[in-house]
Protein backbone atom coordinates (compact mmCIF):
# COMPACT_ATOMS: atom_id res chain seq x y z
CA UNK A 1 0.00 0.00 0.00
CA UNK A 2 2.93 2.36 0.76
CA UNK A 3 4.56 1.57 -2.20
CA UNK A 4 1.50 2.06 -4.19
CA UNK A 5 1.05 5.63 -3.24
CA UNK A 6 4.74 6.56 -2.70
CA UNK A 7 5.20 6.63 -6.25
CA UNK A 8 2.22 9.25 -6.23
CA UNK A 9 1.95 11.22 -9.85
CA UNK A 10 3.65 14.74 -9.43
CA UNK A 11 1.66 17.57 -9.22
CA UNK A 12 1.67 21.33 -10.59
CA UNK A 13 1.04 23.84 -8.88
CA UNK A 14 0.07 27.14 -10.47
CA UNK A 15 -0.18 30.65 -9.25
CA UNK A 16 -2.15 33.54 -11.17
CA UNK A 17 -1.74 37.00 -10.47
CA UNK A 18 -1.57 36.59 -6.45
CA UNK A 19 -1.72 38.96 -4.27
CA UNK A 20 -1.83 39.30 -0.36
CA UNK A 21 -2.65 41.98 1.80
CA UNK A 22 -2.33 42.24 5.65
CA UNK A 23 -4.53 45.44 6.19
CA UNK A 24 -3.29 48.27 4.43
CA UNK A 25 0.41 46.52 4.06
CA UNK A 26 0.33 44.60 0.53
CA UNK A 27 2.82 41.44 1.26
CA UNK A 28 2.63 39.57 -2.13
CA UNK A 29 1.86 41.89 -5.33
CA UNK A 30 0.73 40.28 -8.55
CA UNK A 31 2.88 37.12 -8.21
CA UNK A 32 2.48 34.68 -10.61
CA UNK A 33 4.55 31.05 -10.55
CA UNK A 34 3.84 27.82 -12.34
CA UNK A 35 6.09 24.75 -10.48
CA UNK A 36 6.10 21.51 -12.39
CA UNK A 37 5.30 18.20 -10.95
CA UNK A 38 8.07 16.83 -9.28
CA UNK A 39 9.98 20.21 -9.11
CA UNK A 40 12.11 21.11 -6.25
CA UNK A 41 11.45 24.94 -5.85
CA UNK A 42 12.97 26.80 -3.19
CA UNK A 43 11.65 30.21 -2.74
CA UNK A 44 14.34 33.02 -1.52
CA UNK A 45 14.64 35.75 0.11
CA UNK A 46 14.56 38.25 3.23
CA UNK A 47 12.75 38.02 6.24
CA UNK A 48 9.80 40.28 5.20
CA UNK A 49 9.61 39.47 0.98
CA UNK A 50 6.56 37.41 1.73
CA UNK A 51 7.81 33.85 1.00
CA UNK A 52 6.07 32.58 3.93
CA UNK A 53 3.28 34.35 3.13
CA UNK A 54 3.33 33.08 -0.40
CA UNK A 55 3.84 28.98 1.25
CA UNK A 56 0.58 29.72 3.74
CA UNK A 57 -1.84 30.89 0.26
CA UNK A 58 -0.54 27.64 -1.60
CA UNK A 59 -1.09 25.58 1.96
CA UNK A 60 -4.55 27.40 2.11
CA UNK A 61 -3.85 28.44 5.72
CA UNK A 62 -4.62 32.46 3.88
CA UNK A 63 -6.87 33.02 1.04
CA UNK A 64 -5.19 35.58 -1.32
CA UNK A 65 -7.34 38.60 -1.33
CA UNK A 66 -7.06 38.58 -5.88
CA UNK A 67 -5.60 36.40 -7.80
CA UNK A 68 -6.24 32.14 -8.16
CA UNK A 69 -3.85 29.06 -6.77
CA UNK A 70 -4.57 26.08 -8.28
CA UNK A 71 -2.96 22.57 -8.12
CA UNK A 72 -3.47 20.39 -10.71
CA UNK A 73 -5.48 22.48 -12.54
CA UNK A 74 -7.97 22.40 -9.32
CA UNK A 75 -8.39 25.66 -7.41
CA UNK A 76 -7.53 25.41 -3.39
CA UNK A 77 -10.00 26.49 -0.72
CA UNK A 78 -8.42 26.30 2.59
CA UNK A 79 -6.01 23.46 3.52
CA UNK A 80 -5.84 19.96 3.17
CA UNK A 81 -4.35 16.64 3.27
CA UNK A 82 -2.67 16.97 -0.49
CA UNK A 83 -0.28 19.29 0.44
CA UNK A 84 1.93 17.95 3.13
CA UNK A 85 3.17 21.20 5.32
CA UNK A 86 6.64 21.07 7.51
CA UNK A 87 6.63 23.87 9.75
CA UNK A 88 9.85 26.89 10.52
CA UNK A 89 8.75 26.12 14.37
CA UNK A 90 8.28 22.72 16.10
CA UNK A 91 4.67 22.07 14.76
CA UNK A 92 4.39 18.21 16.63
CA UNK A 93 1.95 17.91 18.84
CA UNK A 94 3.75 17.92 22.17
CA UNK A 95 0.71 15.86 24.14
CA UNK A 96 1.56 12.89 21.13
CA UNK A 97 4.29 10.47 21.15
CA UNK A 98 6.39 10.26 17.82
CA UNK A 99 4.57 7.08 16.34
CA UNK A 100 1.12 9.11 17.32
CA UNK A 101 2.26 12.41 15.55
CA UNK A 102 3.14 10.53 12.50
CA UNK A 103 0.14 8.47 12.85
CA UNK A 104 -2.26 11.31 12.49
CA UNK A 105 -3.13 12.06 9.01
CA UNK A 106 -3.89 8.37 8.26
CA UNK A 107 -5.62 7.70 11.66
CA UNK A 108 -7.86 10.78 10.89
CA UNK A 109 -8.43 8.76 7.74
CA UNK A 110 -9.26 5.56 9.38
CA UNK A 111 -6.48 3.71 8.66
CA UNK A 112 -6.56 0.47 10.71
CA UNK A 113 -4.41 -0.61 13.34
CA UNK A 114 -2.23 -2.72 11.67
CA UNK A 115 -2.12 0.19 8.64
CA UNK A 116 -1.17 2.56 11.34
CA UNK A 117 2.00 0.66 12.25
CA UNK A 118 2.69 -0.07 8.99
CA UNK A 119 3.23 3.51 8.37
CA UNK A 120 4.56 4.33 11.63
CA UNK A 121 7.67 1.58 11.29
CA UNK A 122 7.73 2.67 7.07
CA UNK A 123 8.31 6.58 7.97
CA UNK A 124 10.06 6.95 10.94
CA UNK A 125 12.84 4.40 9.47
CA UNK A 126 12.89 6.82 6.68
CA UNK A 127 14.05 9.58 8.68
CA UNK A 128 16.15 6.50 10.99
CA UNK A 129 14.21 8.05 14.01
CA UNK A 130 12.49 3.62 14.62
CA UNK A 131 13.56 3.91 18.21
CA UNK A 132 12.18 7.41 19.40
CA UNK A 133 8.57 5.86 18.41
CA UNK A 134 7.38 5.69 22.02
CA UNK A 135 9.28 9.08 23.09
CA UNK A 136 7.25 12.17 23.31
CA UNK A 137 8.66 15.46 21.27
CA UNK A 138 10.26 17.72 24.04
CA UNK A 139 12.36 14.42 24.48
CA UNK A 140 13.83 15.04 21.31
CA UNK A 141 16.60 17.49 19.94
CA UNK A 142 15.70 19.80 17.19
CA UNK A 143 17.05 17.90 14.07
CA UNK A 144 14.97 14.99 16.10
CA UNK A 145 11.74 16.82 15.94
CA UNK A 146 11.87 18.24 11.86
CA UNK A 147 12.86 14.87 11.03
CA UNK A 148 9.66 13.71 13.09
CA UNK A 149 8.02 16.46 11.16
CA UNK A 150 8.65 15.24 7.72
CA UNK A 151 7.60 11.49 8.63
CA UNK A 152 4.30 13.13 9.75
CA UNK A 153 3.83 14.84 6.55
CA UNK A 154 5.13 12.50 4.26
CA UNK A 155 3.13 9.54 6.22
CA UNK A 156 -0.45 11.45 4.86
CA UNK A 157 1.27 10.72 1.67
CA UNK A 158 0.62 14.35 0.31
CA UNK A 159 0.81 15.14 -3.31
CA UNK A 160 3.06 18.28 -2.21
CA UNK A 161 5.46 19.13 0.29
CA UNK A 162 5.97 22.50 1.74
CA UNK A 163 8.69 23.23 3.41
CA UNK A 164 8.68 26.77 5.55
CA UNK A 165 12.52 27.12 6.75
CA UNK A 166 12.13 23.68 8.51
CA UNK A 167 15.86 23.84 9.33
CA UNK A 168 16.09 27.52 9.92
CA UNK A 169 16.28 26.98 13.65
CA UNK A 170 18.92 23.89 13.67
CA UNK A 171 22.88 24.55 13.94
CA UNK A 172 24.92 24.66 10.90
CA UNK A 173 26.08 20.42 10.70
CA UNK A 174 22.36 19.43 11.59
CA UNK A 175 21.12 21.69 8.94
CA UNK A 176 23.27 20.55 6.63
CA UNK A 177 22.71 16.32 7.70
CA UNK A 178 19.04 16.92 7.52
CA UNK A 179 19.23 18.37 3.97
CA UNK A 180 21.39 15.58 2.50
CA UNK A 181 18.49 13.12 4.10
CA UNK A 182 15.45 15.51 2.66
CA UNK A 183 16.95 14.98 -0.95
CA UNK A 184 17.55 11.27 -0.06
CA UNK A 185 14.05 10.41 0.60
CA UNK A 186 12.88 13.37 -2.26
CA UNK A 187 15.22 11.32 -4.97
CA UNK A 188 13.20 8.00 -4.04
CA UNK A 189 9.80 9.42 -5.39
CA UNK A 190 10.60 12.70 -6.94
CA UNK A 191 7.48 14.59 -5.23
CA UNK A 192 6.79 18.04 -6.12
CA UNK A 193 8.16 20.19 -3.25
CA UNK A 194 8.11 23.92 -2.64
CA UNK A 195 10.93 25.05 0.03
CA UNK A 196 11.09 28.29 1.63
CA UNK A 197 14.74 29.42 2.59
CA UNK A 198 16.68 32.91 3.46
CA UNK A 199 19.97 30.54 2.56
CA UNK A 200 21.40 30.89 -0.40
CA UNK A 201 23.70 27.15 0.09
CA UNK A 202 20.60 25.72 0.97
CA UNK A 203 18.96 26.47 -1.93
CA UNK A 204 21.65 26.02 -4.08
CA UNK A 205 22.35 22.51 -2.84
CA UNK A 206 18.27 21.48 -2.60
CA UNK A 207 16.16 23.06 -5.19
CA UNK A 208 15.79 22.71 -9.07
CA UNK A 209 14.59 25.91 -9.40
CA UNK A 210 15.30 29.37 -6.82
CA UNK A 211 13.18 31.98 -7.04
CA UNK A 212 14.46 35.14 -6.08
CA UNK A 213 11.79 37.21 -4.38
CA UNK A 214 12.07 40.80 -3.66
CA UNK A 215 10.62 42.82 -0.77
CA UNK A 216 8.15 45.54 -0.32
CA UNK A 217 5.60 43.86 -1.89
CA UNK A 218 6.96 40.84 -2.10
CA UNK A 219 7.17 40.00 -5.66
CA UNK A 220 9.48 37.34 -8.09
CA UNK A 221 12.49 39.10 -8.92
CA UNK A 222 14.05 35.67 -11.13
CA UNK A 223 13.79 32.26 -11.23
CA UNK A 224 17.01 30.82 -11.57
CA UNK A 225 17.36 26.86 -12.81
CA UNK A 226 20.00 25.38 -10.74
CA UNK A 227 22.34 23.32 -13.40
CA UNK A 228 24.50 21.69 -10.56
CA UNK A 229 23.70 18.03 -11.19
CA UNK A 230 22.41 15.70 -8.74
CA UNK A 231 23.91 14.05 -6.15
CA UNK A 232 25.07 17.63 -5.43
CA UNK A 233 28.53 18.43 -3.34
CA UNK A 234 29.21 21.37 -1.51
CA UNK A 235 32.62 21.79 -2.25
CA UNK A 236 32.25 21.03 -6.37
CA UNK A 237 33.36 24.04 -8.38
CA UNK A 238 29.78 23.83 -9.47
CA UNK A 239 27.80 24.38 -6.56
CA UNK A 240 30.42 27.79 -5.74
CA UNK A 241 29.26 28.72 -9.20
CA UNK A 242 25.56 28.23 -8.68
CA UNK A 243 26.21 30.15 -5.08
CA UNK A 244 27.74 32.86 -6.80
CA UNK A 245 25.16 33.60 -9.34
CA UNK A 246 22.10 33.20 -7.26
CA UNK A 247 24.06 35.37 -4.67
CA UNK A 248 24.39 38.27 -7.23
CA UNK A 249 20.51 37.67 -8.07
CA UNK A 250 19.55 38.25 -4.64
CA UNK A 251 22.22 41.42 -4.34
CA UNK A 252 20.69 42.99 -7.77
CA UNK A 253 16.90 41.96 -6.43
CA UNK A 254 17.99 44.32 -3.07
CA UNK A 255 20.23 46.76 -4.42
CA UNK A 256 22.98 45.76 -2.64
CA UNK A 257 26.71 46.05 -3.91
CA UNK A 258 27.93 43.20 -5.63
CA UNK A 259 30.26 41.06 -2.93
CA UNK A 260 33.91 41.79 -3.83
CA UNK A 261 34.99 38.83 -2.21
CA UNK A 262 32.57 36.41 -4.51
CA UNK A 263 33.22 38.50 -7.60
CA UNK A 264 34.83 35.81 -9.99
CA UNK B 1 16.95 13.05 27.54
CA UNK B 2 18.27 14.72 31.01
CA UNK B 3 20.58 16.94 30.17
CA UNK B 4 22.11 17.03 33.83
CA UNK B 5 22.43 13.04 34.19
CA UNK B 6 25.56 11.84 35.30
CA UNK B 7 26.66 15.04 37.36
CA UNK B 8 27.55 13.47 40.77
CA UNK B 9 26.91 17.06 42.46
CA UNK B 10 23.52 19.11 41.08
CA UNK B 11 23.45 22.90 41.65
CA UNK B 12 20.46 25.30 40.71
CA UNK B 13 21.52 28.55 38.97
CA UNK B 14 22.63 30.02 41.99
CA UNK B 15 25.68 27.85 42.62
CA UNK B 16 23.69 26.14 45.64
CA UNK B 17 23.73 22.35 45.46
CA UNK B 18 20.58 20.27 45.04
CA UNK B 19 19.62 18.29 47.56
CA UNK B 20 18.78 14.50 47.01
CA UNK B 21 15.31 13.43 47.95
CA UNK B 22 16.73 11.86 51.04
CA UNK B 23 18.24 14.56 52.53
CA UNK B 24 14.80 16.38 51.75
CA UNK B 25 12.85 14.09 54.04
CA UNK B 26 15.82 14.41 56.85
CA UNK B 27 15.31 18.10 56.77
CA UNK B 28 11.12 17.72 56.83
CA UNK B 29 11.42 15.16 59.69
CA UNK B 30 13.94 17.57 61.63
CA UNK B 31 11.86 20.53 61.20
CA UNK B 32 8.33 18.97 62.23
CA UNK B 33 9.41 16.75 64.94
CA UNK B 34 11.91 20.28 66.55
CA UNK B 35 8.77 22.48 66.59
CA UNK B 36 6.63 19.54 68.23
CA UNK B 37 9.76 19.38 70.81
CA UNK B 38 9.55 23.14 71.33
CA UNK B 39 6.18 23.43 71.49
CA UNK B 40 6.02 20.03 73.93
CA UNK B 41 8.84 21.65 76.13
CA UNK B 42 7.12 25.48 75.90
CA UNK B 43 4.06 23.85 77.78
CA UNK B 44 5.26 21.41 79.69
CA UNK B 45 7.22 24.76 81.34
CA UNK B 46 4.69 26.60 81.48
CA UNK B 47 6.03 29.29 79.12
CA UNK B 48 2.21 29.41 77.75
CA UNK B 49 -1.08 28.68 79.32
CA UNK B 50 -2.02 25.20 78.94
CA UNK B 51 -5.44 26.27 78.13
CA UNK B 52 -4.72 28.95 75.30
CA UNK B 53 -2.10 26.42 73.86
CA UNK B 54 -2.56 22.74 74.99
CA UNK B 55 0.73 20.78 74.35
CA UNK B 56 0.97 17.83 71.94
CA UNK B 57 0.05 15.09 74.12
CA UNK B 58 -3.22 16.90 75.09
CA UNK B 59 -4.36 17.32 71.30
CA UNK B 60 -3.30 13.70 71.12
CA UNK B 61 -5.25 12.54 73.33
CA UNK B 62 -8.58 14.50 71.84
CA UNK B 63 -7.80 13.14 69.07
CA UNK B 64 -7.91 9.63 70.15
CA UNK B 65 -11.37 10.81 72.11
CA UNK B 66 -12.93 12.58 69.02
CA UNK B 67 -12.01 8.84 67.04
CA UNK B 68 -13.17 6.47 69.54
CA UNK B 69 -16.46 8.29 69.78
CA UNK B 70 -16.94 8.45 66.16
CA UNK B 71 -17.35 12.36 66.25
CA UNK B 72 -14.00 12.55 63.88
CA UNK B 73 -14.93 10.70 61.19
CA UNK B 74 -18.68 12.27 60.97
CA UNK B 75 -17.06 15.13 60.61
CA UNK B 76 -14.34 14.81 58.18
CA UNK B 77 -17.02 12.96 56.17
CA UNK B 78 -19.33 15.84 56.60
CA UNK B 79 -16.99 18.28 55.20
CA UNK B 80 -15.10 15.78 52.57
CA UNK B 81 -18.72 15.59 51.05
CA UNK B 82 -19.56 19.17 50.90
CA UNK B 83 -15.85 19.82 49.43
CA UNK B 84 -16.45 17.16 46.42
CA UNK B 85 -19.71 17.89 45.66
CA UNK B 86 -19.15 21.88 45.63
CA UNK B 87 -15.68 21.58 43.26
CA UNK B 88 -17.72 18.87 40.94
CA UNK B 89 -20.71 20.98 40.51
CA UNK B 90 -18.04 24.16 40.41
CA UNK B 91 -16.20 22.46 37.41
CA UNK B 92 -19.26 20.68 35.47
CA UNK B 93 -20.72 24.18 34.98
CA UNK B 94 -16.96 26.29 34.86
CA UNK B 95 -15.27 24.08 31.96
CA UNK B 96 -18.23 23.50 29.81
CA UNK B 97 -18.95 27.30 30.07
CA UNK B 98 -15.20 28.28 29.94
CA UNK B 99 -14.67 26.04 26.86
CA UNK B 100 -17.72 27.88 25.33
CA UNK B 101 -16.26 31.13 26.37
CA UNK B 102 -12.80 30.29 24.91
CA UNK B 103 -14.10 28.84 21.76
CA UNK B 104 -16.82 31.81 20.72
CA UNK B 105 -15.86 35.32 21.33
CA UNK B 106 -19.36 36.66 21.30
CA UNK B 107 -20.64 34.30 24.12
CA UNK B 108 -17.13 35.69 25.46
CA UNK B 109 -18.05 38.92 24.94
CA UNK B 110 -21.76 38.20 27.04
CA UNK B 111 -20.48 36.65 29.55
CA UNK B 112 -16.95 38.45 30.57
CA UNK B 113 -18.35 41.91 31.87
CA UNK B 114 -20.35 39.77 34.40
CA UNK B 115 -17.82 37.76 35.59
CA UNK B 116 -15.23 40.82 36.02
CA UNK B 117 -18.34 42.79 38.44
CA UNK B 118 -18.58 39.50 40.27
CA UNK B 119 -15.63 37.96 40.52
CA UNK B 120 -13.90 40.42 43.32
CA UNK B 121 -16.61 39.70 45.63
CA UNK B 122 -15.17 37.04 48.03
CA UNK B 123 -17.19 34.27 48.73
CA UNK B 124 -17.46 34.58 52.24
CA UNK B 125 -19.27 37.99 51.81
CA UNK B 126 -21.88 35.82 50.17
CA UNK B 127 -22.54 33.37 53.20
CA UNK B 128 -25.07 36.03 54.68
CA UNK B 129 -27.13 35.75 51.62
CA UNK B 130 -26.88 32.29 50.78
CA UNK B 131 -28.14 31.63 54.32
CA UNK B 132 -31.07 33.59 53.56
CA UNK B 133 -31.94 32.12 50.57
CA UNK B 134 -31.41 28.05 50.94
CA UNK B 135 -30.93 28.22 55.01
CA UNK B 136 -28.15 26.17 56.98
CA UNK B 137 -28.25 22.95 55.58
CA UNK B 138 -26.10 21.45 52.75
CA UNK B 139 -27.34 23.43 50.07
CA UNK B 140 -26.33 26.19 51.29
CA UNK B 141 -22.83 25.13 51.97
CA UNK B 142 -22.19 22.95 48.67
CA UNK B 143 -23.75 26.33 46.34
CA UNK B 144 -21.02 28.46 48.35
CA UNK B 145 -18.05 26.00 48.53
CA UNK B 146 -19.41 25.91 44.42
CA UNK B 147 -19.31 29.55 44.22
CA UNK B 148 -15.79 29.54 45.04
CA UNK B 149 -14.25 27.07 43.48
CA UNK B 150 -16.36 27.99 39.98
CA UNK B 151 -13.81 31.04 39.23
CA UNK B 152 -10.19 29.88 39.42
CA UNK B 153 -11.50 27.13 36.90
CA UNK B 154 -13.29 29.02 34.66
CA UNK B 155 -10.52 31.49 34.57
CA UNK B 156 -7.90 29.48 33.81
CA UNK B 157 -10.52 27.35 31.30
CA UNK B 158 -10.62 30.50 29.47
CA UNK B 159 -7.13 30.88 29.53
CA UNK B 160 -6.07 27.72 28.36
CA UNK B 161 -7.66 27.89 24.98
CA UNK B 162 -6.02 31.56 24.33
CA UNK B 163 -2.69 29.61 24.40
CA UNK B 164 -3.75 27.30 21.42
CA UNK B 165 -0.62 27.81 18.87
CA UNK B 166 -2.16 28.51 15.31
CA UNK B 167 0.93 25.73 14.05
CA UNK B 168 -0.68 23.20 15.95
CA UNK B 169 -3.58 23.94 14.55
CA UNK B 170 -2.28 24.45 10.69
CA UNK B 171 -0.27 21.29 10.87
CA UNK B 172 -3.83 19.71 11.66
CA UNK B 173 -5.33 20.96 9.07
CA UNK B 174 -2.91 20.35 6.47
CA UNK B 175 -3.11 16.48 7.80
CA UNK B 176 -6.64 16.66 6.88
CA UNK B 177 -8.25 17.03 10.35
CA UNK B 178 -11.92 18.94 10.44
CA UNK B 179 -12.95 21.38 12.99
CA UNK B 180 -14.07 18.75 15.69
CA UNK B 181 -10.19 16.77 15.05
CA UNK B 182 -9.04 19.86 15.55
CA UNK B 183 -11.20 20.58 18.84
CA UNK B 184 -10.25 17.46 20.21
CA UNK B 185 -6.84 16.89 19.24
CA UNK B 186 -5.36 20.16 19.41
CA UNK B 187 -7.78 23.17 21.13
CA UNK B 188 -8.81 20.30 24.34
CA UNK B 189 -5.45 19.35 24.51
CA UNK B 190 -3.43 22.17 24.31
CA UNK B 191 -6.12 23.28 27.82
CA UNK B 192 -5.95 20.74 29.52
CA UNK B 193 -2.71 21.85 31.34
CA UNK B 194 -4.45 25.35 32.19
CA UNK B 195 -7.49 23.54 33.15
CA UNK B 196 -6.01 21.41 35.58
CA UNK B 197 -4.72 24.33 37.33
CA UNK B 198 -7.47 25.79 37.66
CA UNK B 199 -8.80 22.72 39.15
CA UNK B 200 -6.36 22.98 41.52
CA UNK B 201 -6.55 26.62 42.77
CA UNK B 202 -10.27 25.88 42.50
CA UNK B 203 -10.11 22.80 45.17
CA UNK B 204 -7.82 25.38 47.68
CA UNK B 205 -10.69 27.65 46.92
CA UNK B 206 -13.31 25.34 47.59
CA UNK B 207 -11.65 24.39 51.73
CA UNK B 208 -11.18 27.66 52.35
CA UNK B 209 -14.67 28.54 51.55
CA UNK B 210 -15.97 25.33 53.54
CA UNK B 211 -14.77 25.88 56.69
CA UNK B 212 -15.74 29.44 56.73
CA UNK B 213 -19.51 28.07 55.62
CA UNK B 214 -19.10 25.92 58.17
CA UNK B 215 -17.92 28.10 61.16
CA UNK B 216 -20.44 29.93 60.46
CA UNK B 217 -23.97 27.89 60.45
CA UNK B 218 -23.77 23.94 60.17
CA UNK B 219 -23.71 20.95 62.34
CA UNK B 220 -21.42 18.29 61.11
CA UNK B 221 -18.10 19.06 59.70
CA UNK B 222 -14.52 20.21 60.47
CA UNK B 223 -15.46 23.60 60.83
CA UNK B 224 -18.23 23.06 62.99
CA UNK B 225 -16.38 21.55 65.36
CA UNK B 226 -13.92 23.92 65.37
CA UNK B 227 -16.53 26.35 66.42
CA UNK B 228 -17.75 23.78 68.72
CA UNK B 229 -14.54 23.25 70.90
CA UNK B 230 -14.45 27.33 71.35
CA UNK B 231 -17.77 27.03 73.00
CA UNK B 232 -16.50 24.01 75.43
CA UNK B 233 -13.18 26.10 75.13
CA UNK B 234 -11.29 22.93 73.81
CA UNK B 235 -8.68 24.22 72.45
CA UNK B 236 -7.20 20.93 72.42
CA UNK B 237 -10.49 20.02 70.04
CA UNK B 238 -9.83 22.81 68.02
CA UNK B 239 -6.49 22.01 66.91
CA UNK B 240 -7.35 18.51 66.20
CA UNK B 241 -10.04 19.92 63.87
CA UNK B 242 -7.26 22.42 62.20
CA UNK B 243 -4.72 19.20 62.16
CA UNK B 244 -7.60 17.44 60.11
CA UNK B 245 -8.30 20.35 57.76
CA UNK B 246 -4.25 20.70 56.63
CA UNK B 247 -4.03 17.42 56.32
CA UNK B 248 -7.44 16.74 54.36
CA UNK B 249 -6.19 19.24 51.74
CA UNK B 250 -2.64 18.28 51.75
CA UNK B 251 -4.15 15.21 50.56
CA UNK B 252 -6.71 16.31 47.73
CA UNK B 253 -4.01 18.42 46.43
CA UNK B 254 -1.66 15.51 46.23
CA UNK B 255 -4.25 13.38 44.16
CA UNK B 256 -4.68 16.74 42.01
CA UNK B 257 -1.14 16.54 41.15
CA UNK B 258 -1.20 12.83 40.50
CA UNK B 259 -4.30 12.48 38.16
CA UNK B 260 -2.21 15.80 36.78
CA UNK B 261 0.71 14.15 36.26
CA UNK B 262 -0.65 11.10 34.05
CA UNK B 263 -2.68 13.60 31.96
CA UNK B 264 0.24 15.43 30.88
CA UNK B 265 2.91 12.72 30.69
CA UNK B 266 4.05 14.49 27.87
CA UNK B 267 5.14 17.73 29.56
CA UNK B 268 7.13 16.11 32.42
CA UNK B 269 8.74 13.15 30.80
Amino acid sequence: MIEKLARSEASSVLLQEVSVSYGMQQAVCKLSLEVRGGEFVCLLGPSGCGKTTLLNVIGGFRSPSCGSVSIDGIAVHGPGADRGVVFQEYALFPWFTVAQNVQYGPRLRGATKSELQEITDHFLGLVRLEEKKHQYPNQLSGGQRQRVAIARALANRPKILLMDEPFGALDAMTREALQEELLRIWETDRRTCIFVTHSIGEAAFLGDIIVIMKSHPGRIHVALENTVPRPRQRTSDAYFAMYRKIDAALRDAHDMRPDSSLAA
Amino acid sequence: MKRDAGNSQQVDALGTPVLSSGQRYLLAFVSILGTLCLWQLATAVGWINEVLLPSPADVIKALIGSILDGSLFKNIAASLLRVIEGFLLATAIAVPLGIAMGVSRTVFGLIDPLLELLRPIPPIAVIPLTILWFGIGELSKVLLIAYGAFFPVLVNTIAGFREVERVHVHAAQALGANRYHIFRDVVLRSALPFIIVGARLGMGMAFIVLVAAELIASNAGLGFMINDARYNFRTDQMFVGMACIGILGFGLNLLLLKIEGRLLRWKTS
